[in-house]
C-alpha cells in the first residue's frame, strides 16, 4: 500500500464535534492542515446517532477545499465504534483517529474493519489513513508496537487529558508531567518512520503559554499539534514555518553536500559550521517543510 | 418505513434546525418555520420531502424550525428523526437509502 497522503504536512488538526453544524460547515476558512470531525467525547451519548448522520452529509456534501478530514471514532470498548467506521469510510474520510489505543492489535482490528468498510462502499482498500491517540500510561509504554502496527498508520497522537487521569496527576501547564511521554513517543514514532502529534492546550486565555508548548513540541521533533480553536492555527504555523535563515542555510547544506560528494570530499564547513552528510536529511525536510508551507520558491 | 412514535433531532442553534416527526394516519404533513422562508421556503421543504421519500415515510407529521441550516443539515436532521421515530436500530444504509 503506497498512500501518498500519508506525509501531508500535518502542523494543526482541529477538534470538530459533529454534533453541531456551525462548527463542521465551514472551518476550513481557517486553513488548519486536518480537521479532526469528533463521534467520541464531544458527542453527548444520546446524539451518537445524529452525530453520525451529520458526519455523513457534511463529507458527501461539504468541499473541504484541501483541508484533511480525519474522523474520531468512539473507542473499541464501546458498541459504537463499528458503525462510526462504515459512516466514516461510507462519507469518504480521508483517515480514522483510534482513540485510547493499548496495543498494535487495537489497531489491526479497526484496520480489518475499514477494509471491510472499503469494500463495502466501492472504496479503493487502503484508501482510508489511520492514526493512534495514546490515553493511557499501557498505551505510552506500547508506542513502539503500536507505531509498527499498520502500514495505514501515519502516527500516533498524544491525548493528555485521559493520560494524566490515568497517572494520578493534574496538568500543571508546565509540560513537566508529559515530557516521559513525549520523549517516548517522538522516539517511537521516528524508528517507525510515522509522524507524532502533541496533545490540546485548552486554556484559550493563556495564549503564551500556549505559543511556549508549541515552541517546545516543535524542538523536540513532533509533527504537530491538536487543536480546540481557530486561534490557536496561525501561532502553530508561524512556529512550524522554516524561518528565511534555516532555508538559506539547508539551501547550501544541500548543494554544497551534493558538490563534495561529488568530489570526494565527506567534511567541510557552511558558514562557519561543520557540515557532513548526516545534515543532509534535515535539510531535505527543511526545504521539504518551506515548500508545503508556501515560503520556498528555489530550485530544489 | 413506519413512524411509530413522536421523535425529534437537532437543536435551535445557529446553522442547525430542529425536526419532530410523528406518527399520522394519512400522508405527510409539513410545517416549515424559518427567518429565511421567503428566500429558502420552498428548498428546505423540496430537501426534507424528498429525503422522507428516500426513506419511504408514507404516513407523518413532520415540523421543521430552521435556523439557517444547509442541506446536508436538514437530511441529517430528518433521517435521524425519522429512524429515531421508527426505533430503526442496527446497521445504517450509507449511500442507500441515506445519501
Amino acid at each position: 500500500m503506497n498512500n501518498p497522503n500519508k506525509y501531508r504536512l500535518r502542523r494543526t488538526m482541529m477538534f470538530l464535534n459533529c454534533q453541531k453544524p456551525g462548527l463542521i460547515k465551514d472551518p476550513y476558512i481557517y486553513k488548519p492542515d486536518s480537521i479532526m470531525l469528533d463521534l467520541e467525547d464531544a458527542v453527548a451519548e444520546r446524539e451518537k446517532d445524529a452525530a453520525r448522520f451529520s458526519l455523513y452529509h457534511a463529507l458527501q456534501e461539504i468541499d473541504y477545499r484541501g483541508v484533511e478530514r480525519v474522523v474520531r471514532i468512539n473507542g473499541l470498548d464501546t458498541d459504537l465504534w463499528r458503525e462510526d467506521v462504515r459512516c466514516a469510510v461510507a462519507g469518504g474520510c480521508d483517515s480514522i483517529r483510534i482513540p485510547k489505543t493499548e496495543t498494535a492489535d487495537d489497531v489491526r482490528t479497526v484496520e480489518y474493519a475499514i477494509a471491510e468498510a472499503e469494500r463495502e462502499f466501492r472504496r479503493p482498500v487502503g484508501s482510508v489513513l489511520i492514526m493512534a491517540a495514546l490515553e493511557s500510561a499501557r498505551g505510552v509504554i506500547n508506542a513502539m508496537s503500536i507505531c509498527d502496527s499498520s502500514e495505514r498508520l501515519f502516527g500516533i497522537a498524544l491525548s493528555g487529558g485521559d493520560y494524566s487521569r490515568d497517572l494520578q496527576i493534574s496538568i500543571s501547564g508546565t509540560g513537566v508531567e508529559f515530557m516521559g511521554a513525549r520523549q517516548h513517543m517522538i522516539i517511537a514514532a521516528r524508528a517507525a518512520k510515522i509522524q507524532c502529534f502533541d496533545t490540546v492546550w485548552t486554556n484559550l486565555d493563556d495564549m503564551e503559554g500556549f505559543r511556549r508548548e508549541v515552541e517546545t513540541i516543535h524542538s523536540m521533533g513532533f509533527d504537530g499539534k491538536s487543536i480546540i480553536n481557530p486561534r490557536q492555527i496561525p501561532v502553530v504555523h508561524d512556529i512550524y514555518t522554516p524561518k528565511e535563515k534555516d532555508i538559506i542555510f539547508a539551501e547550501k547544506v544541500i548543494k554544497e553536500i551534493d558538490e563534495k560528494k561529488a568530489r570526494g570530499i565527506g567534511v567541510f564547513t557552511v558558514d562557519g559550521k561543520m557540515i557532513d552528510i548526516a545534515f543532509y536529511d534535515g535539510a531535505k525536510r527543511t526545504i521539504a517543510l518551506a515548500k508545503a508551507s508556501g515560503v520556498y520558491e528555489g530550485d530544489l | 418505513m413506519e413512524i411509530i412514535k413522536t421523535a425529534v433531532a437537532g437543536t435551535l442553534e445557529s446553522s442547525d434546525c430542529m425536526v419532530t416527526i410523528e406518527p399520522a394516519q394519512k400522508g405527510l404533513e409539513l410545517d416549515l418555520e424559518s427567518a429565511v422562508i421567503r428566500q429558502y421556503g420552498k428548498r428546505i421543504m423540496e430537501v426534507a420531502l424528498e429525503t422522507l421519500d428516500r426513506l419511504d415515510v408514507q404516513n407523518a407529521r413532520v415540523s421543521i424550525v430552521d435556523k439557517g441550516a444547509l442541506d446536508c443539515t436538514i437530511k441529517a436532521r430528518v433521517e435521524c428523526a425519522a429512524m429515531r421515530a421508527a426505533e430503526h436500530e442496527g446497521r445504517i444504509s450509507w449511500g442507500g437509502v441515506i445519501r
